[in-house]
């Protein structure tokens, strides 16, 4: 968007959501409907229909005058998360329109259609279609289209369908009242006794009078509304990069399309990133079924992607992998690819040396992987300064570490030893039943998962010491031995607490030592 | 018999063999194990690009078993990435791999690349994917239990994936009977006696192992105690052996029978019979 360019915002003002919800679930008689909430201890009225409203009912009175005015009224409790909930399910419908779409509880959205309306045949043809279809789900909807959010959601407070023009802002609300434009009752209440009654009467008071009776928050309201000022609205989603997108005509169902469009579009992807040298990192599939609902299936890589067919691999992978398959319902209407996390790919001249290439192909094969069974469950080794077992190696996302993991310096075996540490480890070491010679001694017999195993050799203590720094875990310092029973089977051992010193508290009686069975060796 | 015949017949034979004796025609590479007379055996060595079972003798064993798995994958990736698949569940049971625990024994923990599947279907799936990535050095697949899954067709499709692109296939089962399958060798490993120390300071417990060879396509089987030379990354003779292994019979079929499993499931059937 250059400067000077007009930008668009549509505000939808889907009012009544729970009314309509609950009406349309249990009334179909025409009845006066009202929801009610409680506020102030009192029950009183946050929404009602039309047959409500004709009867002289508003939003606010208290439930007790409704059922005076009106005795045969039905009355509903208001369910706000049912409402955040519904408008939430909108918003991601609206995503069709704009990528784009901010909420505005409790019932409002804003859509940014800056460079969107000639895909839908112009401003006016796609707000028909937007109130429209949300006409026909039952949803009582106002809406807007103005150069700033705040212009057109005071629009839609007073009349439906107005398109206002770059520069016609001020015109436009001007005789609408002050409640328009959303702020606090109070700011209301003290405009309307100053005599200034519509939002033209305060435009015309110099500014820095509203501000210093009514804070410059309203200001700058009234400032946005009047298309003085504009604020950018905060979308639901980040925008992606990258936006590709097939419309059908007919809704289509059937796999084969599916996977043909989604190559389709990784083709056309590819190509609009490839302009700009850039590869995809994250690419999310979205899928828009017929009545509304949409679903997102994202792959992550390791590194950019900037091949057609390896984006239409990963996606078969990754939907071939879905514990709950996509559910196609009557057809999608429309499928979007997105490349929400790119990056700029330096294109190498491939050498003869064969590790480039070969590490290309790994971290092409883990994020096939990954894309079938989860980023987490694919891991490369990471080594920590540390001498507690179990804490000397990470397992991180081979996805995102594996140049990390290529790169890192383990510590070297001393040569000529025999293997000083277990090829398994028990992530949580296992006690045992220990008898042995003297309490401070290697162990003479064993007892590990109700099998005794008598020791021919052992070998230690190696004390390993629990690093005092980390005050979380008070733990006690292991000596470990590693022993070698009657069968050739290696096990490596360890006693917590130093004998005599860490263990023996009590009226001077020691406490037997525990055992704990951490590791075997091959 | 006409021509055309006898030439359909010949074809139709040239196809049979191709497809019961894939290693003659593809002659595949071989790593020296170290072990002087299990290298005989083999004719050379380890084949590369191909399946080979590893069974530990029983649960305890696992981790003989693991040792001689991890010293394969050591001979045969050549510097190249070891892809290691396993369950969530047998950490539990046998504990997890640890890094230290391969370097100690000369792998390089930096080529190591651990995929942990839900079961043994994703396993066996993202194993096959593993073997088709020719810049694989060794795939092992670790499986505990009996797994159904691991039919012939399953065998087959790893050892095809396997010839294709030169990657080594390891398959490590606990807690299971052998079945028949495609794979090139079949070991059952066990855990040997440290050989007696000269002095009690000597050091001891560098991995020895017994090793079964149950099952070669290409070649006699055999029974070798071996040790594994973690400087070396090499597998040899124990220096001093005491112990006197008894050579495998002579009689011993090519493949141990598996006759009490597939008579019992008869048995169930008939009775199933009877019942239904």
């Amino acid at each position: 968007m250059g400067t000077g360019s007009h930008s668009n915002q549509v505000y939808a003002d889907c009012v009544d959501l729970s009314a309509v919800e609950n009406a349309s679930k249990q009334n179909y008689n025409n009845e006066p409907s009202i929801v009610v909430a409680k506020q102030h201890n009192a029950l009183l009225i946050f929404s009602l229909d039309d047959a409500a409203a004709r009867f002289g009912l508003d939003v606010g009175l208290p439930l007790a005058n409704a059922r005076a005015i009106c005795p045969h009224v039905q009355v509903y409790d208001a369910d706000e998360a049912a409402d955040s909930n519904a408008l939430n399910a909108i918003a991601e419908w609206c995503d069709r329109f704009t990528p784009l779409v901010a909420l505005d509880p409790p019932h409002g959205l804003f859509l940014d259609i800056t460079g969107c309306a000639h895909l839908f045949g112009g401003e006016a043809a796609m707000m028909r279609l937007l109130c429209g279809v949300l006409t026909a789900q039952g949803f009582t909807v106002s809406a807007a289209i103005a150069g700033t959010a705040v212009c057109a959601r005071t629009l839609t407070r007073h009349v439906h369908g107005r398109i206002v023009r770059a520069g016609e802002e001020a015109d436009a609300v001007r005789r609408l009242p002050v409640s328009a434009l959303g702020t606090d009752a109070a700011v209301v209440t003290g405009l309307r006794r100053a005599g200034l009654k519509t939002i033209g009467d305060v435009a015309d008071r110099t500014r820095h009078e509203i501000t210093a009776r009514f804070g410059a928050r309203f200001t700058t309201l009234l400032e946005q509304a009047l298309g003085q000022r504009d604020a950018p609205i905060s979308p639901r989603k980040p925008l992606p990069d990258y936006i590709v997108e097939k419309r059908f005509a007919e809704p289509v169902a059937t796999e084969g399309v599916i996977s043909a469009t989604l190559s389709g579009l990784a083709g056309m992807l590819v190509a609009a990133m490839g302009q700009q040298g850039k590869g995809a990192r994250r690419l999310e599939a979205w899928f828009f079924r017929t009545d509304g609902t949409v679903r997102t299936i994202a792959v992550d890589t390791g590194q950019p992607v900037i091949r057609a067919e390896v984006i239409d691999r990963l996606f078969r992978e990754r939907l071939d992998a879905l514990s709950d398959p996509l559910d196609p319902g009557f057809g999608f209407d429309l499928i979007r690819l997105t490349a929400s996390r790119t990056e700029i790919v330096v294109q190498q001249q491939r050498d003869l040396d064969a590790n480039v290439h070969d590490n290309d192909e790994i971290a092409a094969l883990i994020d096939r992987i990954a894309a079938r069974i989860g980023g987490k469950r694919v891991v490369v080794h990471l080594p920590q300064d540390t001498h507690i077992p179990e804490r000397a190696a990470l397992a991180a996302p081979a996805q995102h570490h594996l140049t990390a993991a290529t790169h890192a310096v383990w510590p070297a075996r001393i040569m000529g030893e025999p293997p000083l540490r277990p090829l398994r480890l028990f992530e949580r070491p296992e006690q045992i039943k220990v008898i042995a010679q003297v309490p401070d001694g290697p162990p003479a017999r064993f007892v590990w998962r109700r099998a005794t195993h008598a020791v021919v050799r052992a070998e230690g203590p190696e004390r390993v010491a629990m690093e005092w720094w980390r005050t979380e875990s008070a733990m006690l310092t292991r000596d470990y031995f590693r022993v070698e029973d009657e069968e050739g089977l290696r096990f490596w051992l360890y006693r917590d607490g130093l004998y005599d010193r860490e263990i023996a508290q009590g009226e001077g009686r020691a406490v037997q030592p525990n055992w704990f069975m951490h590791g075997l060796f091959a | 018999m006409t021509g055309a015949r006898t030439s359909t017949l010949a074809t139709l034979r040239g196809n049979i063999e191709r497809i019961e004796a894939p290693g003659e025609a593809y002659s595949p590479r071989r790593v020296p194990l170290g072990h002087a007379d299990a290298d005989a055996t083999l004719q050379g060595g380890l084949a590369l690009g191909a399946m080979h079972e590893v069974f530990a003798d029983a649960g305890r064993q696992n981790a003989a078993a693991t040792g001689f798995v991890a010293a394969l994958a050591g001979r045969v990736s050549a510097r190249r990435p070891l892809v290691w698949i396993r369950q969530d569940f047998t950490e539990l049971e046998s504990g997890a791999m640890s890094t230290s625990g391969l370097a100690e024994l000369g792998l390089d923990p930096r080529l190591l690349v651990t995929v942990r599947a839900v079961d043994v279907d994703h396993a066996l799936r993202t194993a096959a994917d593993a073997l088709a990535c020719d810049a694989v050095g060794a795939v092992v697949l670790e499986v505990w239990g009996e797994a159904r899954q691991f039919d012939l067709v399953a065998s087959r499709k790893l050892t095809l994936a396997a010839q294709a692109s030169g990657a080594t296939c390891l398959l490590l089962r606990t807690a299971a009977e052998p079945q028949p399958s495609t794979a090139e060798t079949r070991w059952i490993v066990r855990a040997a006696h440290s050989p007696p120390a000269p002095s009690p300071w000597s050091a001891w417990g560098a991995p020895l192992l017994d090793t079964q060879l149950v099952r070669n396509r290409h070649g006699p089987v055999g029974r070798w105690i071996m040790e594994w030379k973690c400087d070396e990354c090499l597998f040899g003779k124990p220096a001093a052996y005491p112990q006197p292994v008894a050579a495998a019979p002579a009689h011993r079929p090519h493949q141990a029978p598996v006759l009490p499993r597939q008579r019992r499931e008869s048995v169930f059937k008939r009775s199933g019979d009877r019942f239904a």
